[in-house]
């Protein structure tokens, strides 16, 4: 009996040492791929690694000795020893393996639940199992219903509609305020982490232009090349504010660095145009009384993480929705899965009618060799179809007999009533 | 007959208005979709209606409150139908149908009063005069209703507290966007209306201004939106100024279109147009 089994770490079972050791390499899933292909035991198979997860989705008959084989083929990639990691790992067989997928595909498994990436990944992997031709019936099933399933959970869910990191909240503001951020202006003040962070997001999402001001000039001129970016001093700051649509702020300064004045006083020449004040800096660098000006809008750290987490818990209420979405796809795919189990049982039965034929054929040749082609044919066309018609009613009873749990006795009996395993050995 | 068109009108147009408050609510894209084209149905059989009367009575069909409120009305979805167009903003809808459906509403629960026309209303500057007028209405209209989606957006924003509306109504730029443009083309429609409407008294009445109350009204509210038109264009407001500001406008115009024909007499009170004598 074929199983499904699914083995693999995620963010949550293994630390981050473990799993960037086996998602750095690129060659990686080619590798694992051509490995699962060689495996006589690994009928199906699809190497999924980000760097968030690393796993492995495959079709085997043989659980025990497949689980072995990837954990050692886990090891050999990441060069890791097995104990290392061992405790580390999760496997699915059957029913959960494809809920996992399932999760997996439509971000609910995800760190931040939602996120959309993942999709495009499993994607990429799966593209790379089919060309590698490691992906067969099963899996192509499951694969193209895990794409569905994530495309039901985004569409008919809310789940990745909010923003759940800082960065992404101060752009969807943005955009809430600008529409689009195409062609807009950007002001850093400050060097960090975090603005180029958010800097680098801004710029994805179309902004135009960025200038750096920073205390020590050094450092702006520093920044400013990685986002080809103007680099001016902190003193040129009040020009650059009649020019920019958004600043961003994240200095080591004690005291505001945008103070209330300044900013009043460019907003007439701004002719009002909109203001958008992104201060990701503690101890604060803008002052909060800027934001009472009219077109001018101030959003400070804990503004913005307190956006961050109204989304989470919103999130969390649409994960739920999602894995009932997830659940009802599972108990579709295992009807069809159930259907399959009968698929050998007929596959063996049209053989045997087959090789009948043909010995029946064989033995009545020289009788036959009178007959002129056409006639040939038509005697072929009839034992055909006497065959198919005797082997149509049987073939219909099993397939209505697949979802139910006595399917076994029921393919054992057929088996047996037509000695499809007799003569040949083992067949699944 | 034709009282059924317009029945027919009213029932799509508050179809629409259910479908589009299913929208905002579900924020479900087929709710839109089948709001919008009950809408655009129950325009169209306005439209009939109000052709037919045209016929019927050989002007436009406005001299009474019933009518003008319909003729307001329809001229809204009009207007909201080509913003539609223009902006692609589903949301919009969920704010103009409803208020279109108020006018229709208001409009329906007055009585059908049959009154002869007096000739002078046969008049095509009737017509252009009354028809400049309230396409420059609905527009401000549209004005109207953008600003009052800026300010909950704007509020929330600023307020940082973002509640329900603020994934539901668009961004500030775009609300902004729509209020200027149903300005600067409301504007020229209402100072056209206003010219053909002194043109029209010149024939009709021998006299281009008369200091007629909704004559003194309508240039109040020309001067009120003609200030703000300049703020915008000169002065630069925009965002909350402006909203205010056209939403002051616009309860200004509303009290000229309703107020001063109820109220104050004159030869645009509906009284006077209608049978009574009050020229």
């Amino acid at each position: 009996m074929i199983k499904i089994l699914n083995i693999g770490m995620n963010h949550e079972t293994a630390p981050v040492e473990l799993r960037e050791r086996l998602a750095t390499e690129p060659n990686n899933a080619l590798e694992a791929l051509a490995f699962m292909r060689e495996q006589e035991c690994i009928k199906e198979g699809l190497f999924l690694s980000t760097c968030n997860r690393v796993e492995a989705l495959l079709t085997t008959d043989e659980v025990e000795k497949a689980r072995k084989l990837i954990l050692s083929l886990m090891s050999r990639l990441g060069r890791i020893p097995e104990e290392q990691f061992r405790s580390s790992l999760y496997t699915h067989e059957d029913q959960g393996a494809v809920r996992h997928i399932f999760k997996v595909a439509s971000s609910l498994d995800s760190m931040v639940v939602g996120e959309p990436q993942i999709l495009g990944q499993i994607k990429e992997a799966y593209v790379l199992a089919t060309t590698q031709k490691t992906s067969g019936v099963i899996l192509n099933r499951v694969m193209h219903r895990a794409f569905h399933v994530a495309k039901r959970v985004r569409t008919e869910t809310e789940i990745c509609e909010t923003a759940v990191s800082i960065s992404y909240a101060a752009v969807e503001l943005a955009k809430k305020i600008f529409y689009s951020l195409e062609g807009k202006k950007a002001l850093l003040i400050g060097a960090g982490e975090m603005v180029e962070l958010a800097a680098r997001h801004l710029m994805s999402q179309g902004v135009s232009a960025m200038v750096v001001a920073n205390r020590t000039f050094e450092r702006a001129v520093e920044v400013a090349k990685s986002f080809k970016a103007r680099p001016v001093s902190l003193e040129e700051v009040d020009g650059q504010l009649l020019d920019v649509d958004i600043v961003l702020t994240s200095t080591a300064a004690t005291d505001y660095v945008i103070a209330h004045s300044q900013v009043k006083r460019c907003l007439k020449k701004r002719r009002n145009r909109p203001l958008f004040f992104i201060d990701i800096a503690v101890p604060r660098d803008v002052d909060p009384k800027v934001n009472s000006l009219d077109n001018v809008y101030v959003y400070d750290i804990d503004d913005l993480k307190g956006l961050v987490a109204l989304n989470v818990a919103q999130r969390q209420k649409e994960a739920v929705k999602g894995q009932r979405i997830v659940e009802e796809e599972v108990v579709k795919f295992e009807k069809w899965l159930e259907t399959l189990a009968v698929v050998p049982t007929i596959v063996s039965l049209r053989e045997k009618a087959d090789t009948i034929i043909d010995t029946e054929w064989g033995k009545s040749s020289s009788a036959l060799k009178e007959l002129s082609p056409e006639q040939k044919e038509a005697v072929r066309v009839l034992t055909r179809s006497v065959a198919e018609k005797l082997l149509n009613d049987p073939i219909l009873y099993l397939k209505g007999k697949a979802s139910r749990p006595t399917l076994n006795s029921y393919l054992d009996v057929v088996r047996k009533l037509f000695n499809l395993d007799g003569d040949k050995g083992e067949r699944s | 007959m034709i009282f059924l068109w317009f029945d027919l009108a009213l029932f799509f147009e508050l179809l629409a208005t259910g479908g589009f408050i299913v929208y905002l609510i579900k924020q479900k894209k087929w709710a839109f979709r089948y709001a919008y084209w009950i809408l655009l149905a129950g325009f169209l059989c306005h439209t009939v209606f109000l052709g037919y009367r045209y016929y019927l009575l050989g002007t436009a069909p406005v001299l009474n409150l019933k009518s003008a409120l319909s003729f307001f009305s329809w001229t809204i979805i009009g207007v909201y139908l080509l913003f539609q167009a223009k902006f692609r903003l589903m949301v919009l809808g969920s704010f103009v149908a409803p208020f279109a459906a108020f006018l229709m509403i208001i409009s329906s629960a007055m009585p059908w009063i049959q009154e002869p026309i007096k000739p002078i209303f046969k008049s095509v500057w009737l017509t252009v005069h009354v028809g400049t007028i309230f396409i420059g209405n609905a527009l401000f209209a549209m004005a109207f209703v953008a600003a009052i989606m800026y300010l909950i957006q704007e509020h929330q924003i600023k307020q940082k507290r973002l509640g329900t509306f603020y994934s539901r109504l668009p961004s500030l730029a775009t609300l902004d966007s729509i209020n200027y443009h149903a300005l600067i083309y409301g504007f020229p429609f209402l100072t056209l209306g206003m010219i053909t409407g002194s043109i029209y008294a010149q024939f009709a009445l021998g006299s281009y201004w008369q200091w007629d109350p909704k004559e003194v009204w309508s240039l109040i509210t020309w001067l009120f939106y003609a200030a703000l038109l300049h703020e915008r264009l000169a002065v630069g407001w925009r965002g909350r100024k402006a909203a205010i500001m056209s939403i002051l406008c616009f309860c200004i115009l509303a009290f000229t279109f309703i107020g001063a024909s109820l109220w104050l007499g004159g030869y645009h009170s509906f009284d006077s147009l209608g049978v009574r004598e009050a020229l």
